[in-house]
């Protein structure tokens, strides 16, 4: 990937501090799970987690130059957002944290699920 | 030493904390691609291994080191956070007008440039100290333990950790507050709560600023809070102008009341 000059110069979004975390792990991992290259690394990011995917992608690959984790491919699952409909008392779907209970259209839902954001699993060498 | 980090710096409160790294077994499962380096077989074992780990794990770790240290010593610390021009800074100096008389308060102020609002702050007569953050979008946990260090902070007393001016990054970003404060203007348009909505979910209280503009605009107040419910229904609202001290007083009661609940000894 082509970097402006300056490295990581013009880019100011949290999942490049993600993608930091992410290299940290990995590189931490590498002494005690010995491996000394990283192909793949699977996240599991929730769809409500105020992840941009496409801003994940763009930081991994410009914090992992020059690691361990260099050309590692990166394989998100996306998780779907889910919350208990309090008015309901059931699980429900939402795409949003300001969606409605799609069956009663309260508002008042607990995000249960969809908010994570792990490092699942690495294919190492 | 910074006990968590081993980065050098001063951080006096991470002495007594637990090292509680998950080390996570290592589940090999050995799938051999041999294809994919076929021009070396046997010495391309690729295997996975299993992390299963919050990628904000370090931080949250830092945060709740921060957090027992304001635990420890009644500290009310509050992460407040909005878009750039909300008013931040001008609630602060008039909040800490009112009350420096009563509360022992301090300030960590985040920019990404300029010491001028740390500055603004000290001009109020209580200390401050500035964190910039350069290209970065937001505070995180361990750059506010090692200011919190740096300021010497008093028994029971009032802490602001003004974030940086942004409503999408610092709301993943847990400091070991006790409530983040979600500040939005009347000039910033009443949809904010739904087109920002991590930032609102992730708030205690939101407090809608600038009302003394209200007559000039067609901001609709009931929308503005009916959103900020729907993303968030246990949040609390609270309508004012810092320039007028119209509304102040609920603020100013409730920072109060958040206080002395810090000073309970829980069993």
């Amino acid at each position: 990937m082509h970097l402006p000059e300056g490295g990581m110069a013009g880019i100011a979004m949290h999942e490049l501090s993600l993608c930091e975390n992410i290299l940290q792990v990995l590189e931490q991992q590498a002494e005690s799970q010995q491996y000394h290259k990283v192909k793949t690394v699977w996240l599991e990011i929730g769809a409500l987690a105020c992840v941009e995917i496409d801003a994940l992608r763009f930081s991994f690959d410009a914090v992992v130059q020059g690691s361990i984790a260099e050309q590692a491919k990166l394989e998100i699952i996306e998780i779907p957002g889910q919350a208990w409909c309090t008015a309901c008392r059931r699980n429900v779907a939402v795409q949003q944290l300001y969606d409605l209970c799609p069956h009663c259209g309260s508002y008042h839902l607990q995000v249960n699920s969809g908010d994570q954001m792990r490092i699942k699993e690495l294919e190492v060498e | 030493m910074c006990g968590v980090c081993g980065c050098g710096e001063g951080h006096s409160h991470s002495h007594d904390h637990e090292h509680d790294h998950e080390h996570p077994h290592d589940h090999d499962h050995h799938h051999e691609h041999v294809a994919e380096h076929a021009h070396a077989p046997g010495l391309s074992q690729f295997r996975m291994v299993q992390i299963e780990q919050d990628i904000l794990a370090k931080n949250n770790r830092y945060a709740g080191e921060n957090r027992r240290y304001f635990g420890e010593r009644g500290i009310l610390a509050l992460n407040l956070v909005s878009s750039p021009g909300s008013g931040k800074t001008t609630l602060l100096t008039e909040t800490i007008a009112q009350l420096k008389d009563d509360l022992d308060i301090a300030v960590i102020e985040g920019d990404q440039q300029t010491a001028r609002d740390a500055e603004r702050i000290r001009a109020t007569g209580v200390a401050a100290v500035q964190i910039n953050t350069g290209k970065g979008c937001h505070l995180d946990a361990h750059r506010v333990g090692h200011a919190v260090e740096s300021l010497e902070l008093k028994q029971h007393s009032l802490l602001f950790i003004e974030n940086v001016g942004n409503l999408v990054c610092p709301s993943s970003f847990d400091l070991g507050e006790a409530h983040k404060v979600v500040i939005l203007s009347v000039t910033e348009g009443e949809d904010k709560p739904i087109k920002y909505p991590d930032m609102f979910h992730a708030a205690d209280l939101m407090i809608l600023n600038k009302t003394d503009l209200l007559p000039y605009l067609d901001f609709d107040s009931e929308q503005c809070i009916q959103y900020a419910k729907q993303v968030n229904p246990r949040i609390k609202i609270l309508s004012l102008s810092a320039k007028t001290g119209e509304g102040m007083d609920s603020w100013l009661r409730w920072l109060k009341a958040e206080l002395d609940l810090q000073r309970i000894d829980y069993a």
